[in-house]
């Protein structure tokens, strides 16, 4: 067997159904995983996702606890965990927009004990970009505000000290270095003292 | 009726695939087909049980389904882009009203009890001061926290129950914890003490009491009368492209709403939804909660309320935007949504009382002339004990809430929504 870089991937299957429960055991043993943990059913789910702390979840997609896995991740980014599904009968699109809304993967129709291995790091892989465009987008976001805050104290010193735009913001950027702070949080200052003082 | 735009309603194109859970409040998608009410108004319905709500929401998104049984909070949650994205959801009707209850464990109950029996057996809002009792006891012991179960992050279970422990100053978020738990496993988890209580939807309730595996101490129609429960979820570019096929759906709908209202019908209906391929549960536990007859357990009197769970009188099917309102009070109380939008603007896109009033002009179905109302007051119902909601005041009714997550600027969402 080929050494595998993922063989300490620790793998949580959950899946109700014995046939399919073998079909991921065996492919996941064949494909070098050493640390997997296979759930018939998902009475005490959440004890085991803390206990175990996967790095990867499986789960059936006729299983209940499809919800019970959402709230988890909802209520807490730090054990969010990428997730595949099985179904047994799926076509293309349902798929395709299954991952966009996050899902990392489907396993369809025909699950052969090859094919785990594939799944699987695609569902890493998927996962690792979702997250990626996610943190991208918050960063976006919060750039965004920021330009916002210092046009608005742009703004302000504009028309209290009679600046142009230029000197405005070279007023702001020079507190920010004497001060040793970022523009963003000085422009922040001067906009909240500035709405204190009614201005 | 043909329509230029769908084409003739030949027998393919008026068919509508509609996702349901096992639920009572199902019985309106489950009785416009068992009784021809959707053939009578030209569509054809092909019903799918679902086993989650992240399936129904998943597989109407993908068009699996063109509608389907959903929480009142879904739709809003998909527009708001929280839990998973998904296409924009809207809902022209309501399915109905009430219909859920707070179950507690054998166990609970005693100590609920102990500390405070007249509460306790009082029921409703009352019932939260014996539970306050109990959280604060056993924080003083040292011991364990609370486990309270709810069935989704987005639903009325999660925001009654919130309501409810706030109200009687216990802190959802701190002092107790809510845990998701799948209607079917929810009686299995009170059993193996996985849970200490859970607010589900019926039957589920009553199976637990049927069982003697829990006490049933509070129902919704307790907490808030007449209150938002499920709603008919469409996809708002299938409703866009399918405007006439939308009108018929709720004219079948409502036609079954009204039907299920009788309370002659109500045996019947629990009859039908006892069936293996609705929801499976014996006909005498279902019929409970349907005809307005509870088992509490614990050996407490029945409660009789003949609006346990509301189908269609009080303009029960008119989706209120100021019920959509109230539940994005709730998100923003409890961290849900953080992000300032505006609030208004949302809840006319998502509930779409145009739609409604449109559909059932041609039945003669009353509808009200505003498309809002205040909950609680005079007159009005019961509001969480003695509460309010103003629609025309939401955000100062938030602020006005003792406990509630402190992570979100409400003067940054009443900045865009003065």
């Amino acid at each position: 067997m080929s050494a595998n870089p993922d063989s300490a991937l620790k793998i949580l299957v959950i899946d109700e159904n014995p046939i399919r429960r073998a079909i991921i055991e065996s492919g996941l043993a064949e494909a070098g995983f050493t640390s997997v943990t296979v759930l018939a059913n998902t009475t005490r789910l959440i004890d085991h996702i803390y206990t175990l702390d996967p790095d990867v979840v499986l789960i059936d997609l006729e299983n209940p606890s499809r919800d019970v896995l959402e709230q988890m991740f909802q209520v807490s980014r730090v054990v969010r965990r990428p997730i595949a599904m099985f179904v047994d009968k799926s076509d293309k699109t349902e798929i395709e927009a299954a991952i966009d809304a996050g899902v990392s993967a489907y396993i369809v129709d025909g699950l052969r004990k090859e094919r785990v291995k594939p799944i699987l790091e695609t569902t890493m892989t998927r996962f690792r970009a979702f997250t990626r465009l996610q943190a991208e987008l918050e960063e976006v976001k919060g750039a965004l505000k920021e330009r916002k805050i210092i046009e608005k104290a742009k703004g302000i010193l504009m028309k209290r000290r009679g600046l142009d735009e230029e000197k405005a913001y070279e007023l702001l950027r020079k507190t920010a270095m004497s001060q040793g702070r970022r523009i963003a949080d000085v422009a922040q200052a001067l906009v909240s003292s500035a709405d204190l003082l009614g201005d | 009726m043909a329509d230029a735009a769908n084409g003739p309603l030949g027998a393919k194109s008026s068919e509508v695939h509609v996702g349901f859970m096992p639920l009572t409040d199902c019985a309106p998608l489950v009785v416009a087909s068992e009784m021809g009410f959707d053939r009578r108004h030209g569509v054809k319905l092909v019903l799918h049980r679902e086993v989650s709500w992240a399936n129904i929401r998943d597989k109407l998104g993908v068009g699996n389904f063109d509608c389907a049984h959903m929480l009142a909070p879904m739709p809003i949650a998909a527009a708001l882009g929280l839990g998973r994205a998904s296409d924009l959801i809207v809902a022209p009707m309501a399915l109905s009203l009430n219909g859920n209850a707070i179950t507690v464990s054998n166990r609970l109950y005693a100590e609920m009890r102990d500390a405070d029996e007249a509460a306790t057996q009082a029921g409703g809002m009352s019932a939260a001061r014996a539970l306050a009792a109990v959280v604060r006891t056993r924080q003083q012991q040292g011991r364990e926290p609370l486990a309270l179960g709810m069935v989704y992050p987005f639903s009325c279970h999660n925001y009654d129950l919130r309501y409810w422990l706030a109200a009687a100053g216990i802190d959802p978020d701190n002092d107790v914890n809510l845990i998701v738990v799948p209607p079917p496993l929810s009686v299995e988890a009170l059993k193996t003490g996985r849970v200490d209580g859970f607010c589900v939807g019926q039957p589920w309730n009553s199976v637990a009491v049927a069982e003697d595996e829990g006490v049933i101490v509070a129902t919704k129609s307790e907490l808030w009368a007449m209150s938002p429960e499920k709603v008919l979820g469409v996809r708002e570019d299938w409703a866009a492209k399918n405007p006439a096929l939308v009108s018929d759906l709720v004219r079948a709908l409502v036609t079954a709403c009204q039907w299920l209202d009788e309370p002659e019908n109500r045996e019947q209906a629990a009859r039908i939804l006892a069936r293996p391929e609705y929801v499976g549960i014996s006909e005498e536990i279902l019929a409970g909660p349907l005809t307005g007859a509870l088992r509490r357990g614990g050996g407490l009197a029945d409660i009789v309320d003949p609006d346990l769970v509301v189908f269609h009188r009080g303009h029960a099917n008119f989706p209120w935007r100021s019920h959509a309102l109230w539940i994005l009070t709730q998100m923003i109380r409890w961290g849900q949504v953080r992000e300032p939008f505006d609030l208004k603007a949302l809840t006319e896109r998502v509930f779409r009382t145009d739609l409604y009033r449109e559909a059932v002009a041609a039945l003669g179905v009353p509808v009200p002339l505003s498309d809002d109302k205040q909950e609680g007051g005079d007159g009005v119902g019961v509001f969480f004990g003695s509460g309010r909601f103003d629609p025309n005041a939401a955000l100062s009714y938030l602020r006005d809430l003792e406990i509630r997550n402190s992570g979100t600027d409400l003067a940054a969402f009443a900045a865009l929504n003065s």
